[in-house]
């Protein structure tokens, strides 16, 4: 059985798999079932915290697959959430019609702010939601596809590789900061009023987007997992190890890494894609260079080359994140700095490895 | 001097007719022809001559900085020389061929036993031997009873067939040294280049060495690159002696113990 195989030996994988199934049924009746006041009762802003939640950890899936697989370090993966952010954002702007501030049915607000008279070429087809989903995965897969083949043909590897990625989410966020670019300069795009109709205020609407992130983790965690299983999967972990010896071993081993670095910016992008809807916004601070270094430190803390450990530690780092900022917002980037470090000294394996640890105690 | 016949030359041409449009005259499975190469200045290879017949074990031995590891590297398609020719089984220019492409034909085996850590023995032979080595096929094709057998195989030549779910990593010393050239064997060369296969080894590993690339040659032509005159003389049919780039002699163990521009340059430190 191929499932089987996916599956095989992978604890984590049925936990994170079994916590998602529950939460696709507890989140929806404790919001929608019991009513504001009830002790059961879910806030909306709580599902939709969740479901910010479960962006971030497919987003710190595609990270650990090209960083705990391959060896990767991409320090500029938030580049490929984000143009998937902007694709979705896009459409919705086109969503709301005239029920803009101008009321003009053609243009989006800030282009009549900046005294545009036509829609730029590179709007048109955003009226259609399947063109939107199809950019969603078209553009962070191209870019990622272009800029994998220069890099990895020209063999740039470790450090330098980090460096271009930086440098690549730093010029994407400067080009989307200036107002000419047409995506709204540093304002991005908001004030969202409907997806395909449905009314992005309501509770209902918010409860379809929550459990459509959860499938998308569902299924992206299977097809990674199926990914990193299978012989290319293998083939990977060995260029990971020594790629020299793969390369004479008769493999093209540039293919391999752009073929899996295109995978996960696919999956960055769907990731930010389903996160624009729920947050109401996005801007170009979503490519700031210490976005993309926040994900690896989600990642590391989780647990790297684990693929469950990234999406348990995208949701402990987050949640700890949420916490911190309510309650001493000077604080936390002290906290998530020391996190770094701590997790690099004590816990190479990660919150995972301190799982698997303990389990190996309780054998011994 | 020769030890194996033209006719396994012969026989090489005749089986499985390979890509290449040259036709040259030659006849043999390798051919380096004035190969130089420099690096700043350098002449890390000076005119250099190598001929390897089809089955043939050869060793090549000489001082450091002999010009062994670059002669390997152009050969692999790893570096590129500036002047000279390079050709596989007659017809095909190994300098117009990518390293990907010139592994397919020629294995290298390099001096520090490199195989997959985190792998099995297993896997270490699977992914070796894959037929199609795209991306695609890669994920989707499944292992053909053939390919099992075939790694089976390997697995006995090696002496690991009692290891063959073992991780790779944990492996000795020697035991990843024999993985590494099963790993070869998996690519079905035609050649097999062999860097310092016995060095670390302890005295049994080196014996079980020498017959397991007896036994290849043959079937395989073998070229082994060794410090270890010892071993160079237990296994040994031709040898040929690099210095600065050159050869400096060619013949049997015999001839070159007697030569005496090798007794001052190599056998006399």
């Amino acid at each position: 059985m191929l499932a089987k195989r996916w599956l095989d030996h992978d604890r984590g994988g049925y936990v994170l798999l079994g916590v998602l199934a529950v939460l696709a049924v507890v989140v929806p009746v404790a919001n929608l079932a019991f009513p504001d006041g009830s002790p059961l009762h879910l806030s909306t802003f709580m599902v939709t915290l969740l479901g910010k939640y479960l962006c971030y950890a497919l987003l710190a899936l595609a990270l650990d697959l090209v960083w705990g697989y391959v060896g990767i370090l991409s320090l500029g993966h938030g580049a490929f959430f984000a143009l998937g952010g902007y694709a979705m954002g896009m459409y919705l702007m086109r969503q709301i019609g005239a029920r803009g501030v101008y009321g003009n049915a053609n243009l989006p607000d800030f282009m009549v702010f900046l005294n545009w008279d036509t829609l730029p070429w590179y709007w048109h087809g955003f009226d259609a939601f399947w063109f939107a989903l199809v950019m969603v995965v078209l553009v962070p897969g191209l870019l990622a596809f272009v800029f994998g083949w220069l890099a990895f043909r020209s063999r740039v590897t470790g450090v330098y590789l980090s460096i271009i990625t930086q440098a690549l989410t730093y010029a994407l966020m400067l080009a989307f900061f200036r107002n000419e670019m047409g995506f709204g300069g540093n304002n991005g795009l908001t004030d969202f009023k409907e997806l395909l109709g449905f009314d992005l205020q309501s509770d209902k609407t918010r409860v379809v987007l929550f459990l459509t992130s959860i499938a998308a983790l569902a299924l992206g965690y299977i097809a990674c997992r199926y990914v990193v299983t299978s012989r290319l999967g293998r083939v990977v972990a060995a260029i990971r190890d020594a790629e020299g010896r793969v390369r004479f071993t008769g493999f093209r081993t540039h293919h391999f890494k752009v073929w899996v670095f295109t995978l996960s910016a696919v999956l960055c992008g769907i990731a930010g894609a389903l996160y624009v809807p729920q947050v109401g916004i996005i801007n170009p601070t979503e490519f700031q260079p210490l976005n993309s270094i926040e994900l690896v430190v989600w990642v590391a803390v989780g647990g790297r080359g684990t693929l469950y450990g990234a999406a348990l530690g995208a949701a402990v780092v987050n949640y700890a994140k949420s916490t911190f900022t309510a309650l001493l917002p000077e604080v936390w980037l002290f906290v998530l700095g020391a996190l770094f470090v701590l997790v690099t000294i004590a816990l190479p394996r990660g919150l995972v490895g301190i799982a698997a640890r303990f389990k190996r105690a309780q054998h011994a | 001097m020769r030890e194996t016949g033209p006719r396994d030359a012969e026989d090489w041409a005749t089986d499985d007719p390979l890509p290449g449009g040259i036709d040259a005259p030659h006849k043999w499975i390798l051919y380096l022809d004035k190969i130089s190469v420099s690096f700043d200045g350098f002449r890390a290879l000076n005119n250099l001559n190598l001929y390897i017949e089809a089955g043939e074990l050869r060793c090549v031995i000489g001082p450091n900085g002999a010009g062994k590891t670059t002669m390997m590297d152009v050969i692999t398609g790893k570096t590129r020389p500036d002047e000279g020719e390079a050709f596989f089984n007659g017809t095909i220019d190994l300098l117009e061929h990518t390293e990907p492409e010139i592994a397919s034909w020629i294995g290298r085996k390099f001096q520090k036993p490199t195989v997959f850590v985190n792998h099995t023995v297993l896997e270490n032979l699977e992914l070796a031997g894959l037929r199609d080595k795209r991306v695609w096929p890669t994920l989707i094709t499944k292992l053909s009873a053939q390919d099992s057998d075939r790694i089976d195989a390997t697995l006995r030549t090696i002496g690991l067939l009692d290891h063959a779910r073992r991780q790779a990593g944990a492996l000795s010393h020697g035991q990843k040294q024999w993985l590494e050239i099963g790993m070869l064997l998996m690519q079905n060369p035609r050649v097999l280049l062999v860097d310092e296969p016995v060095a670390g080894m302890t005295r049994q590993e080196t014996e079980a060495t020498a017959e397991l690339l007896n036994g290849l040659a043959g079937e395989h032509s073998v070229v082994v690159v060794e410090h270890d005159m010892e071993f160079v003389r237990s296994i040994a049919r031709r040898v040929t002696v690099l210095h600065e780039g050159h050869v400096l002699a060619e013949g049997t163990m015999d001839v070159i113990q007697n030569d005496q521009r090798v007794i001052e340059v190599y056998l006399g430190e």
